[in-house]
């Protein structure tokens, strides 16, 4: 290995040497002598060896990738079992039943819901108390707030005499008219601070934006407006009842607001802002910039900017302490004292009125680790969403499409808190609010609401059930008796191909390699003993002695990049490295809708760290404590990276939903289908 | 978040005579000048909880409490009362209000708990492992022994006897054993199975339960339906949950399942499967889900729901007043160590005291009192509109609203309620004096109970 290390700093010194990456290898047919010194390297390492290996004459080619239309029909039809409709992949198929309402949704707590002591939230706030004779329950206390109890009727009643005072005002101010006035008024004030600083940012972008009324302006004003609602609610309240007299207020308010909305700038807003205001000018091309704003790339703060992350703190729902000793190379990413989110969370339980019951509980999981693995938390948040959709109604004088979509972004933001979004979340958040989008403004609420949730479970069971389906068909192919299987981590989808070969009588062994800290394997190797398989379970350090016995690698990913690196759970890199040395395939295989068109050269720049005590402690072993008061120490790193990439090169096929493709091939899956499919 | 909360707030409790009688019933009781509801109230008001079922026992109760509410909280809370009989339990409680329960989980909360463990960590472990029952633990206090100092030798020979035994799964989320200090006698029966699944069990006496639960409302209605006896939440409800959490009956689990079932598309049947099996294998099972699964297969069989534990943290104030001692205990608390608890200033707005006269740390003097000269107070709670005479000295006492103390009074550890009398040269060790009673001249008391007779 040494000598190709050394002629890779001599070509390319610019290249990081961090990870397992070969330099920007020439080409893949011209061999390169010093690198074939080694001589358990193989000789080239191609996708058609997997091929070899593969008597039972399969009748796709790995390498082909099938037409659309022909090749969906037939992978639904086979896969399926007609249990769902043919063109099941494109999204104008008609077959598919729309949901009918829930009708559980009665025994809970709909804010639309009658309250029998007359008070609308539009009426006169806050001046009588009312007692409702006829009913068990007796109203004593009544804010203006609509949800009540008051309205069931029961048999014997216990008055309580109401003789309070009429008005009440002293007891919460926020509730009388002219307050309420005044929270308007700061709120307007604050939607032309907004627009002010608009104006001031796009300004040089060409497109000349008028202070005045501009339909696209409110929307994205709005936008900013409800991501910095979280927390400084209050503080407009407390502001507007400061001052009264509105113009005061609103200068004050203006200057207090200028900050937050600038704060929420660095995201992604800054792009969609702009470019809306440019198609609502331009008119005529609106389409193609709402697919740029939807393709913008996703908002990665880097996170040892210091500005920056102070400003997102202010507007961020979780509180969270900043881990303090990081890895010099690392810094960028955001690394948290781990225990300091959950319970600061937890606390503010019934405090977060935005964020929906569904989508909160999604949080906390992958907060405390109760979900993990990249299917299963793009499914839980799609179900929270779709959770969340039902439960929506659009607020008067909003247009859904609008409002909807500022609601599901802070849904987002929230979970990013929580936890980064795998790259595959990122790519199911962009179709969902490409869908939200795209919607007829002719629709009407609840035909809207029942579009996205059918759009949503289409989704889920497409582009993740489905394909895991169709994966299952292909990698089945792949698997003879006598084979030795190993796989790493727990991926579903490998999870799925070993059962289902299983479950086709094929006779082979599987090799269950884990690591520490997480021991994902341990679940995995559960599920796959349980189900009669013959399995042995390792850990990463021995995967070079295990390596021998082995015939193929199975492993699952994350996203695959569209330079063909995988990036995927830590530890996959080195079982691929040496998978490819000891020549033996590595199929990967993932869902094409985990794809995504960045490139990525090393797993520094985009990745995640963990809780660093998983790393420096034994979990249920409190006796080895050998780091035990070190870990503050100034001097000391500690480093629990997530991720990692694999090359392409140690990748020998690449198993998804259109077929078995080399990892070259993934640009094309890229471009071909995932425009056609989930963009449409 | 689709909770409901509930309040029981008790109505004449047997154990604090003569302090409370009734026109001053249990949740009216001031604790530091304020109704011990009151905390209740003012705790979920900052959680943001605005809409409140409020169950007192007694109809004269309900309206004394009522008519309090709609005083103090008018526009800040949406508050329902509902009184019910004395004497059901809180079990029976709940039963009376079963049908006004609606949201997906009930929160329920002692009215006699003064704490700042927060209402949102409980609802969202509860929410977190879908629990059918969460029930918060405290530390048991021990302020009770150790800081109230001068007054503390009599109290250790009362705590004992009332722990609880609690039994926990080694990550301390998962409830599987509770034993209140009542049913607690020499042996102590563990379920083998139980054990079996968990594998390791910790077994603590240092916890206590705080009266604040989160139910799954199916549940809590089927088991209220069904079990008819059951008379307290906390002696039956929650015992007969955590211990048939491994063999849930059908109904237990059957409801929540169909709850989430019915939310499902049908289009899709076969991929609702694979849904719901991807996102099982996505976490870590719990010792149910592995207990539930077959040895061989993974068809669930067995039923199960969970019972959770949410263990407040050492540094949160969490007492319930329960007894006098305790009473006397959130007393001293709430002036001194946990002021957090009360939102507005210790000293009221204009007592009047005369010369040489000495107001302690950790005191709380209310509206409208007047002291005589030379006097000492040392950590104790004077109420409002009180008149004390000369030299009177005042320690580790409460001292309720309307008070008149004559001249040379000396009150040691005492409890004096509303419109009591004592008159000069009282003197008062560990007393309580129930309300409107007339302490004669020059009388000495030690740790005896006074009470007007009741007519």
């Amino acid at each position: 290995m040494d000598p190709r290390r050394t002629a890779r700093t001599v070509s390319d010194p610019k290249v990081r040497q961090v990870g397992f990456f070969t330099p920007a290898p020439p080409e893949r047919s011209i061999s390169d002598p010093p690198r074939f010194q080694d001589p358990i390297q193989p000789p080239s390492p191609s996708p058609t060896q997997v091929n070899d290996h593969s008597p039972s004459g399969n009748s796709l080619s790995p390498v082909m990738i099938p037409p659309a239309h022909h090749h969906s029909d037939n992978f639904l039809r086979t896969a399926l079992q007609a249990t769902s409709p043919p063109k099941a992949f494109s999204y104008s198929a008609k077959t598919v039943t729309i949901p009918p309402e829930n009708e559980d949704v009665a025994s809970s707590f709909s804010p639309g819901r009658k309250v029998v002591s007359a008070k609308s939230p539009s009426s006169f706030p806050g001046v009588k108390a009312s007692s409702v004779p006829a009913s068990e329950l007796t109203t004593v206390s009544v804010v203006n707030l609509p949800p009540g109890i008051s309205e069931k009727a029961g048999g014997a009643s216990v008055e309580v005499q109401n003789d309070r005072p009429v008005s009440a005002k002293t007891l919460k101010e926020k509730t009388s008219k002219a307050e309420r006035r005044a929270l308007q008024e700061a709120q307007r004030a604050a939607k032309a601070a907004a627009k002010g600083t608009c104006c001031l940012c796009y300004s040089d972008s060409g497109v000349s934006v008028g202070y005045g009324y501009v339909p696209s302006m409110v929307y994205l004003v709005y936008f900013t407006f409800v991501l910095n609602n979280f927390v400084p609610v209050d503080h407009y309240v407390f502001l507007a009842e400061g001052t009264k007299a509105s113009s005061a207020a609103s200068m004050v308010v203006t200057s207090a607001n200028t900050k937050p909305s600038k704060a929420a700038k660095p995201s992604s807003q800054k792009n969609d802002g702009s470019q809306v205001a440019a198609s609502e000018k331009k008119g005529g091309d609106r389409a193609p910039e709402k697919d740029r704003k939807k393709d913008a790339p996703h908002p990665r703060m880097q996170y040892d900017d210091k500005s920056r992350v102070e400003k997102a703190k202010k507007r961020a729902v979780v509180k969270q302490t900043e881990a303090r000793n990081r890895v010099e190379l690392f810094r960028h990413l955001p690394q948290y004292e781990h225990g300091t989110q959950l319970p600061d969370l937890e606390t503010k339980f019934f405090e977060l009125n935005p964020m929906h019951p569904a989508v909160y509980k999604v949080g906390l999981q992958y907060l405390s680790g109760d979900i993990r693995g990249g299917n299963a938390r793009c499914i839980a948040m799609f179900q929270a969403f779709k959770e969340a959709i039902k439960d929506y109604s659009t607020p008067p004088e909003k247009t859904l499409i609008r409002d909807l979509t500022a609601r599901i972004s802070s849904y987002v933001s929230f979970l990013i808190e929580c936890r980064p979004l795998s790259i595959s979340m990122g790519n199911a958040i962009k179709f969902l609010k490409n869908r939200i989008a795209k919607l007829p403004l002719a629709l009407s609420e609840s035909e809207a609401k029942s579009t996205l949730m059918l759009d949503i479970d289409r989704f889920i069971n497409e582009k993740i059930i489905l394909s895991e389906k169709v994966i299952v068909k292909h990698a089945v192919t792949k698997i003879r008796d006598g084979d030795v299987l190993l796989t790493y981590g727990a991926s579903s989808v490998v999870e799925m191909i070993l059962l289902h070969a299983h479950e086709l009588g094929k006779h082979f062994r599987v090799v269950v390699v884990d690591s520490r800290p997480k021991l994902e394997g341990q679940l995995l190797l559960r599920r796959l003993v349980r189900k009669g398989l013959s399995c042995t379970y390792t850990h990463v350090n021995a995967v070079s002695c295990i390596m021998q016995d082995v015939t193929r690698v199975f492993l699952g990913a994350s996203s695959v990049l569209s330079n063909g690196t995988v990036y995927s759970r830590v530890g996959t890199a080195c079982v691929a490295m040496v998978a490819h040395a000891f020549r033996v395939p590595v199929l990967v295989c993932c869902e094409a809708y985990k794809f995504h068109e960045r490139v990525q050269l090393d797993s520094i720049c985009f990745n995640e760290l963990g809780n660093p005590d998983a790393i420096s402690k034994v979990q249920g072993r409190e006796e080895i404590n050998y780091l035990d008061g070190l870990v503050n120490q100034e001097n000391l790193q500690l480093l629990n990276l997530i991720y990692d990439a694999t090359p392409s090169d140690y990748v020998s096929m690449v198993i998804t939903d259109y077929g078995m493709i080399p990892p070259t091939s993934v640009p094309v899956i890229v471009r071909e289908y995932r425009r056609d499919h989930l963009w449409s | 978040m689709d909770f409901q909360v509930v309040v029981l707030a008790g109505g004449n409790s047997k154990s604090l005579t003569p302090l409370v009688s009734k026109d001053v019933p249990k949740p009216l009781l001031p604790v530091a000048n304020h109704p011990v509801l009151y905390y209740v109230l003012h705790q979920l008001e900052e959680s943001n909880l605005k809409d409140l079922i409020v169950v007192v026992e007694g109809e004269d109760a309900g309206l004394l409490v009522g008519a309090w509410i709609s005083g103090t909280f008018v526009d800040r809370l949406h508050v329902e009362i509902a009184a019910v009989p004395e004497d059901i339990g809180t079990a029976g409680a709940l039963r009376a209000i079963s049908h006004y329960l609606t949201a997906k989980d009930i929160l329920i909360v002692s009215g006699d708990l003064v704490s700042d463990v927060s209402l949102g960590a409980v609802a969202a472990t509860h929410r977190r492992h879908d629990a059918v029952v969460t029930a918060t633990l405290c530390c048991v206090p021990i302020c009770g022994s150790s800081e109230s100092g001068s007054s503390g030798g009599k109290d250790k020979t009362k705590k004992p006897g009332r722990y609880n035994i609690i039994g926990l799964d080694p990550r301390k989320q998962f409830l599987l054993h509770i034993a209140t200090g009542a049913e607690i006698e020499k042996d102590t029966r563990l379920q083998e199975h139980l054990l079996h699944a968990v594998g390791q069990m910790e077994i603590r006496s240092d916890l206590m339960d705080a009266h604040m639960y989160a139910f799954k409302r199916s549940v809590l209605q089927e088991v209220l339906d069904r079990k008819d006896t059951f008379q307290s939440l906390k002696q039956d409800v929650v015992p007969y949950l955590v211990r048939s959490q491994l063999k849930s009956e059908a109904v237990l689990s059957g409801i929540p399942q169909a709850e989430e079932d019915g939310n499902e598309k049908v289009s899709f049947p076969n991929n609702q499967v694979m849904v719901s099996q991807i996102l099982a294998n996505a976490s870590t099972p719990s010792f149910h889900e592995l207990y539930s699964m077959d040895p061989d297969g993974s068809a669930q069989t067995r039923k199960t729901h969970k019972c959770c534990a949410y263990i407040a943290s050492s540094s949160s104030y969490c007492v319930r007043l329960n007894s006098i001692q305790a009473f006397m205990d959130i007393n001293r608390d709430v002036t001194g160590e946990a002021d957090h608890l009360l939102s507005d200033t210790v000293i009221g707005p204009s007592p009047k005291l005369g010369t040489k006269t000495t107001v302690g740390p950790h005191c709380m003097l209310g509206e409208g009192s007047e002291m005589g000269d030379k006097c000492q107070v040392k950590r104790s709670v004077i109420g409002r509109h009180c008149r004390i005479g000369s030299h009177v000295k005042v320690v580790n006492s409460v001292v309720m609203n309307h008070v008149t103390i004559g001249d040379g009074c000396i009150i040691q550890g005492s409890v004096v309620c509303s419109n009591v009398q004592l008159q000069e040269r009282v003197v008062l060790k560990d007393c309580q004096v129930g309300a409107g009673f007339v302490v004669t001249a020059g009388s000495e008391y030690k740790g005896e109970s006074l009470a007007r007779k009741e007519k």
